[in-house]
């Protein structure tokens, strides 16, 4: 993925990259518990993990995983208007990857944390029915529904 | 278009705090 242009260059805009080989330095993948390889984290400034994924990905859906993480380390922050965009530009922008149910589901839970307006919940319970039926996400969110 | 990858692991967080940017740490067994 990284020979991507578009990978490389989301990385370059939207974050600090570090690149650790696990033969050089095994401590660091002990401090932060990693125990596969790739293994991508995802920490906010203050260096706190918001997200992590393992395992090859084609460029699609690792800028997918990338912006998804930006997305849950928005809303960890409680930064729900940035969190609520960034989940629905991920759904968007790539509605065949493994993250776009949860991020309607998420974008639904920042609007609803921000607003306290139960509305866009059963809303989102609709869409992932008719969207994503078989995500577990349709599941989580058909409580919601009624 | 290359990454400006980072070696140092405390030193990229410290710069992370200062940009106010998030912090995408990459382990793999290739190497760079």
């Amino acid at each position: 993925m990284y020979p991507d242009e578009r990978v490389a260059r989301f990385i370059n805009e939207h974050f600090v990259p570090v690149k650790i080989d696990i033969k050089e330095h095994p401590e660091i993948f002990s401090r932060f518990g990693a125990q596969w390889t790739p293994t991508l984290i995802l920490l906010d400034p203050e260096g706190k993990e918001r997200y992590r994924f393992e395992g090859y990905l084609p460029a699609e859906d690792f800028l997918a995983q990338l912006e998804f993480g930006l997305a849950k380390t928005a809303f960890a922050r409680e930064q729900l208007d940035e969190a609520e965009r960034l989940f629905r530009d991920v759904a968007q922008k790539y509605p065949k990857s493994d993250v776009a149910p949860e991020s309607l589901y998420w974008a639904a839970v920042s609007k609803y944390k921000a607003s306290h307006d139960p509305a866009p919940l059963k809303q989102v319970a609709q869409d992932l029915k008719q969207q994503y039926p078989e995500s577990s996400w349709a599941k989580k969110s058909s409580v919601w529904a009624a | 278009m290359t990454i400006q990858w980072r070696k140092d692991v405390d030193a990229a967080l410290n710069e992370g705090r200062t940009k106010n940017l998030p912090v995408l740490l990459d382990f793999s067994a290739a190497p760079m």
